[in-house]
């Protein structure tokens, strides 16, 4: 019986058809889509925070409406996610008490700090720009609730990217100095940007069995070397570089060699190192138990209000 | 008391003429705020023109494991489907 269910579960991710909720699956599909979804999540809702920082401080009322918007969909994203781990038997409330004790991990492009407005521009490009290139695959993803949430996500990317590449372009057509300041953002974001598509293909552990259950469509330097193709030739019409001397066109592979990222830094910064870690994950919980009151308080007027099913029986 | 508020499952209807479609779910309090959740969280590009809100332990769906006895009255039943009537090529408008 067990065989015939697992033999079915197979069947169903080979012909590309999507598991829903109510069938079975191995343990292990159950628990690396929770993982990977509850991870994701996390990663769309820390990642207010370095863009959040400059609401305040933004130049124009344009400009601010603008953010406010992005920054209001990524928690849009992260709830979508985070209703898909439910589908899979996960529990809101455990996900949350596991970000905020530091034991489930997020992106950790958001452990960097946005140290000036020209970092709100390239974060849109390169950050939202290398979370599309990865999240586009997504959307085929064999888990039916984790590639519905990713299709929505993914419309709502586009604006994300564009907002911040246009944001470049007005600041990159100003003084010398805010042309200085996008220059000086990009070189602090790229290297980052190719670290959010994980480590290097030989050490991702992963890998191999998430491909195989359909969870993952593409490797991370596949991921990395199409993020590098598409941004190279956007980055000549702004007018920046980036800071990496090994970037060239390689006419034979028909794509851009690059250098390799640091990844003792990546190490350092995922293991809890990054400047800014303790802080995000400080913010997090605050904000978690600052606002209890108001979960009890409308818990406590929905119990008031609500239609008294014993006096009914 | 728990605090943790229930689950609420949403369906959008897109415009005028399509049926609701299940988009996702939510935690709210109550109806009331469950609604409210939905138009920020699912609505906030004008994908819908009418919300419903469902308790998700209201719901009542058929399991896959009973898949097949449960949706074989359709299986067998090709002449429910207009493809199943030959039609003369010539004959227009049908
Ligand atoms: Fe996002
Ligand atoms: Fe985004």
């Amino acid at each position: 019986m067990a065989d015939d269910l697992e033999l079915r579960f197979e069947r169903t991710v080979q012909a590309e058809a999507r598991i829903e909720p109510r069938d079975w699956m191995p343990d292990g599909y159950r628990k690396t889509l929770i993982r990977q979804i509850a991870q994701h999540a996390h990663s769309e809702i820390i990642g207010m925070q370095p863009e959040g920082n400059w609401i305040s401080r933004a130049p124009s009322l344009r400009r601010k409406a603008i953010l406010l918007a992005k920054v209001q969909d990524e928690a849009g994203h992260g709830l979508y996610l985070y209703s898909a781990t439910e589908t899979l038997g996960a529990d809101r409330e455990d996900l949350t008490t596991k970000l905020i004790e530091g034991r489930q991990k997020y992106s950790s492009i958001f452990n960097y700090p946005t140290l000036t407005f020209a970092d709100v521009g390239v974060i849109g490009w390169l950050v939202d720009g290398a979370a599309i290139c990865n999240q586009v695959p997504l959307c085929r993803t064999s888990y039916g609730p984790y590639a519905r949430a990713m299709i929505r996500i993914c419309k709502e990317e586009s604006f994300h990217q564009r907002q911040g590449y246009e944001l470049l372009m007005t600041m990159m057509r100003g003084t010398q100095q805010q042309r200085d300041m996008v220059q000086d953002s990009v070189n602090r974001w790229w290297w980052p940007a190719l670290m959010m598509f994980g480590p290097p293909d030989a050490e991702s552990t992963n890998t191999e069995q998430s491909m195989a259950w359909r969870i993952k469509r593409d490797t991370n330097d596949e991921l990395r070397q199409k993020f590098v193709n598409m941004s190279v030739p956007q980055a000549e019409a702004l007018g920046v570089t980036f800071p990496d001397p090994e970037l060239k066109w390689n006419e034979e592979r028909g794509q851009y060699d690059f250098g390799s990222p640091d990844w003792d830094e990546f190490w350092q910064v995922v293991k809890g190192g990054g400047v800014c870690n303790e802080q995000r994950v400080a913010h997090r919980r605050k904000a978690h138990e600052d606002g209890a009151w108001v979960r009890e308080a409308a818990a406590a007027h929905a119990a008031k209000h609500a239609p008294s099913k014993e006096g009914a029986a | 008391m728990s605090t943790t508020w229930p689950l609420w499952e949403v369906f959008v209807r897109g415009k005028r003429g399509l049926n609701h479609v299940h988009v996702g779910s939510l935690h709210a309090p109550d109806a009331e705020m469950a609604l409210r959740n939905a138009r920020d969280v699912y609505t906030r590009r004008n994908e819908g023109v009418s919300i419903w809100v469902v308790p998700a332990t209201e719901i009542t769906a058929s399991s896959p494991d009973e898949k097949d006895p449960f949706f074989a009255p359709s299986g067998d039943k090709v002449y429910r489907h207009p493809t199943f009537y030959a039609i003369p090529e010539d004959v227009p408008h049908l």
